[in-house]
C-alpha cells in the first residue's frame, strides 16, 4: 500500500515535472542586451531595463502572449554589453544561436543599435530601436530593412531646439546672443554639427562655443566662460553626468539666461529630483504629452511595477516598441520574424506615445523634439506631428 | 586668480581621489585597481543616507570611514595576504595584485548593480554659490576642498609625528629593513591598506555632493588616482598632494585659457613629462 502511494506520488511528481518541462519549452524566449555597466549604464537603467520588466510582468500576468491561439509565457534572457559594441554583437549572436531566443529586443543608444544592425539583419530579427537618434535613417533602413526608428532624426532634434529660441526672439522675449557647448562624443558632435549652422542661419550671434571630453569632472571653467560671454540663451548638447554638472554650475555662477537647454537626462525624473524648483523652465531634448491619458496610465504602471517613474522622452518610446512587437506577434499569430517584420511595416499601432505609423524608411515621423520643465513635469513644447505641445516659458532665475 | 582658485579646488578633489591609493600602493605595495569602486561605495552611502534620511554627507563620512576600514582590512586579510605571502619579489606581488584587484573591481561593480541598480546617484547638496575674491564658486566644492585639506594635513602629521606613522613610512621605504628594526610589516601593511580604503571611501562620500556617479564609474577615478600617485611618487603623501594640485591647476588653466576640449590632453601630457624627467615623483630621490 505504502509502496503504491509512493509510486503514485512519484509518478504524479514526474508527470508534473515533465509537464513543467514541456511548459518551459513553450515559453517564448525574449533576448535582451543593453548596458548594465559602462558609460551608458545609468541611462539604460532609467530608460531601457525597467520597460522590459514592466512589459514582461504585464504580459505574463495576462497569461502570456497569444501566438496562433496558444497562450505562451515570456521568459527573458538578459546580457550586459558593458556599453561595448563588440559585446552587443556577441550577445545578439549568442541569444540567437545558443539561447534560441524567439525575439531579440533592440539594444540601447544610437551607437550600440547601429553596431548591432548587421547582426540583427543577418539573423532576420526586427530591430525596433527606441533610443537611437540619427540622421542616417535612410541609409540604415535601406541596407538593413528590418531596422525601425522611433526616436527620430538628430537634425530635427537640434533644429527644433534652435527654432524654439528663434520663436522666443521673434516674440521679443530673448536677445540675440547664444552660447553653445557639446560633449566630445558621437552624439554631442553630431548635434553640434547640425545646431551650429542652424543657429547662424537663424541670425543668432554665437558668443561662445566649445566642446569638452566625456567624463569631465570640473565644468566650472566652461560655465565661467559662458557667463563671461553674457549670452541670452544657453544650449548644451550634453550627456547625463554633464547635464547635471552644467546645470549645477549654472546655478552656482547664477547664469542669468532666459532660455537654458541641456540635452540627454534633462527629461529624467532624477533631474527634477535633484534640482527641485530650480529645474522650472529648463529645456531639454525630448518631451511627451504629459496630459495624455495613455501616457499617464503608462507612467503609473511603470512606477508601480519598477518603483521608478519613466523618463519624459525615450522611456515611452521603449515601451511603445514592445507594444508594437506584441501586437505584431499576436495579430499575425506567429513567431516567424519575417512575417512579423512585414506586419510592422504595413500597419499603424496605437501606443502609449500615440499612433505610430512607419514611413517607407521604417521611420516614425511624428515625435517630440524639445521639452521643458513646467510645474514639476517635463512637457513637450516642440514636435514633428504630435498633439499636446504646450507653450514654452522663460527661465527666471535658479531659486 | 579665478583660475588658480578653481584649479586648487579641483586639485583638492583629486587629492581625495588619490590619497587612499597612495597609502595602499606605497605602503602595502598593492596596486589596487578596485580603488575607484571603493570610492563609488562611499558615494553611494552618502547618496542613500541623504535621500532616505536627509543625513548630511559630512556626517555620513564618520560612518563610512570605520566601515570602509573594516571592509578593506578584510579584503586585505582574505584576498591579498596570500598573494603577499607567496610572492617571491615585489614585481611578482605587483602583477598578482593588479590582476586580483582588477577582478575585484568587476565583482564590486556587479554587487553594486545587483544591490542598488545601475541608476545615477544624483542629489543636490550645498549647490549654492559662495563668493571668494569677487568670483562665485560652488559651496559643495569648497567644502570638499576643506575636507581634503583637513584629511591631508591630518594624514601628513600622523605619518610624520606619531610612532605608528613613522613605522608606516619605514615600511613604505623598505619593507625588508623595516622588519629588521622590529616593525610588524604584515600587520602594518593590512592597516595601511585599510586606512587607504577608508580615505578613498570618505573621498567618495564628499565628491558625491557635486559629481553624478553610477555603479560603473569607478574605473574613471582609478585612472585619475593612478596618474596622480605615480606623478607624486609612490608612498609619498606630500608628492600626491602636490601632484593633485598641479593637475587641478593645469587642467583648469588649459580649460580656461586654451580650450576645455584639451583638459585630458593636458593631464596626460603632464603625466608623460613627469615620467620622462622625474620618474621617481616630485620629492623622490634618484635611485643610486
Amino acid at each position: 500500500m505504502k509502496r503504491r502511494t509512493f509510486f503514485k506520488v512519484t509518478t504524479t511528481l514526474a508527470a508534473t515535472l515533465m509537464a513543467g518541462a514541456a511548459f518551459a519549452q513553450d515559453n517564448i524566449i525574449v533576448g535582451a542586451v543593453a548596458p548594465k555597466t559602462g558609460p551608458l549604464a545609468g541611462g539604460a537603467a532609467v530608460t531601457h531595463w525597467p520597460n522590459i520588466k514592466l512589459w514582461v510582468d504585464e504580459v505574463n500576468a495576462r497569461g502570456g502572449l497569444n501566438v496562433g491561439g496558444e497562450q505562451r509565457m515570456l521568459e527573458v534572457i538578459e546580457y550586459d554589453d558593458q556599453t561595448n559594441p563588440a559585446e552587443t554583437i556577441k550577445a545578439v549572436q549568442r541569444l540567437a544561436t545558443q539561447d534560441n531566443a524567439d525575439i531579440i529586443l533592440a539594444p540601447y543608444s544610437t551607437g550600440l543599435n547601429i553596431a548591432a544592425a548587421p547582426i540583427f539583419d543577418r539573423l532576420g530579427f526586427p530591430q525596433i530601436t527606441s533610443s537611437a537618434a540619427t540622421d542616417q535613417i535612410g541609409e540604415l533602413s535601406g541596407q538593413f530593412n528590418d531596422m525601425f526608428f522611433l526616436l527620430g532624426r538628430s537634425t530635427d532634434l537640434a533644429e527644433d531646439a534652435v527654432e524654439v529660441l528663434s520663436d522666443l526672439r521673434e516674440a521679443g522675449e530673448i536677445g540675440n546672443r547664444v552660447a553653445m557647448v557639446n560633449v566630445a562624443d558621437a552624439f554631442g558632435i553630431e548635434l553640434m554639427a547640425v545646431a551650429k549652422p542652424a543657429v547662424e542661419a537663424a541670425g543668432f550671434e554665437l558668443v561662445y562655443e566649445t566642446s569638452y571630453p566625456l567624463g569631465t569632472q570640473d565644468l566650472s571653467p566652461i560655465m565661467k566662460a559662458v557667463k563671461g560671454a553674457d549670452p541670452d540663451a544657453f544650449v548644451a548638447w550634453s550627456y547625463p553626468p554633464d547635464t547635471f554638472g552644467l546645470t549645477e554650475q549654472a546655478m552656482i555662477e547664477e547664469l542669468d539666461v532666459k532660455a537654458f537647454y541641456t540635452a540627454v537626462a534633462t527629461a529624467f525624473p532624477a533631474f527634477a529630483g535633484r534640482f527641485g524648483a530650480a529645474a522650472e523652465g529648463v529645456m531639454g531634448i525630448g518631451g511627451v504629452n504629459t496630459a495624455s491619458p495613455e501616457f499617464m496610465d503608462y507612467a503609473a504602471r511603470h512606477e508601480a511595477a519598477t518603483g521608478a517613474k519613466p523618463d519624459y522622452w525615450a522611456s515611452g518610446m521603449m515601451y511603445a516598441s514592445l507594444q508594437i512587437l506584441e501586437e505584431a506577434i499576436e495579430t499575425t499569430g506567429t513567431l516567424d520574424m519575417a512575417e512579423v517584420t512585414q506586419f510592422i511595416k504595413d500597419n499603424a499601432f496605437e501606443t502609449v506615445m500615440g499612433t505610430i505609423d512607419f514611413d517607407d524608411q521604417n521611420s516614425n515621423t511624428a515625435y517630440w523634439t524639445v521639452g521643458q520643465w513646467q510645474g514639476g513635469e517635463f512637457k513637450g513644447i516642440k514636435e514633428t506631428g504630435r498633439d499636446g505641445a504646450v507653450e514654452p516659458i522663460l527661465k527666471t532665475g535658479w531659486e | 586668480m579665478d583660475i588658480l582658485i578653481t584649479g586648487l579646488i579641483l586639485g583638492g578633489t583629486y587629492a581625495l581621489i588619490a590619497l587612499g591609493l597612495n597609502l595602499q600602493y606605497g605602503v602595502s605595495r598593492i596596486m589596487n585597481l578596485a580603488n575607484g569602486e571603493m570610492l563609488v561605495i562611499g558615494a553611494f552611502a552618502a547618496f542613500t543616507l541623504f535621500t532616505v534620511g536627509q543625513v548630511s554627507p559630512l556626517l555620513t563620512i564618520f560612518l563610512v570611514a570605520p566601515l570602509a576600514y573594516v571592509l578593506n582590512w578584510l579584503i586585505y586579510r582574505i584576498m591579498l595576504r596570500p598573494l603577499v605571502k607567496r610572492a617571491k619579489n615585489r614585481g611578482m606581488l605587483e602583477v598578482d595584485a593588479i590582476l586580483t584587484t582588477f577582478g575585484l573591481s568587476f565583482v564590486m561593480v556587479g554587487l553594486m548593480i545587483w544591490a542598488f541598480g545601475g541608476d545615477y546617484f544624483s542629489y543636490s547638496y550645498l549647490a549654492r554659490p559662495i563668493t571668494v575674491f569677487g568670483d562665485n564658486y560652488g559651496l559643495n566644492r569648497v567644502v570638499a576642498f576643506v575636507c581634503a585639506a583637513i584629511l591631508c594635513a591630518a594624514l601628513f602629521l600622523w605619518l610624520n609625528v606619531s610612532r605608528a606613522g613613522m613605522a608606516i613610512r619605514a615600511v613604505a621605504v623598505s619593507p625588508e629593513n623595516a622588519r629588521l628594526v622590529g616593525i610588524d610589516v604584515p600587520k602594518l601593511s593590512a592597516r595601511a591598506f585599510a586606512l587607504g580604503g577608508a580615505v578613498t571611501a570618505v573621498g567618495g562620500a564628499v565628491i558625491s555632493t557635486f559629481l553624478t556617479l553610477d555603479a560603473s564609474t569607478g574605473v574613471m577615478f582609478t585612472m585619475k588616482a593612478l596618474i596622480i600617485v605615480i606623478m607624486g611618487g609612490v608612498g609619498d603623501v606630500r608628492g600626491t598632494i602636490l601632484a593633485a594640485l598641479v593637475l587641478g591647476v593645469g587642467e583648469t588653466f588649459v580649460a580656461s585659457v586654451i580650450d576645455p576640449g584639451l583638459t585630458l590632453v593636458a593631464a596626460y601630457a603632464l603625466f608623460i613629462l613627469i615620467l620622462l624627467f622625474r620618474p621617481q615623483g616630485f620629492f623622490g630621490r634618484k635611485p643610486t
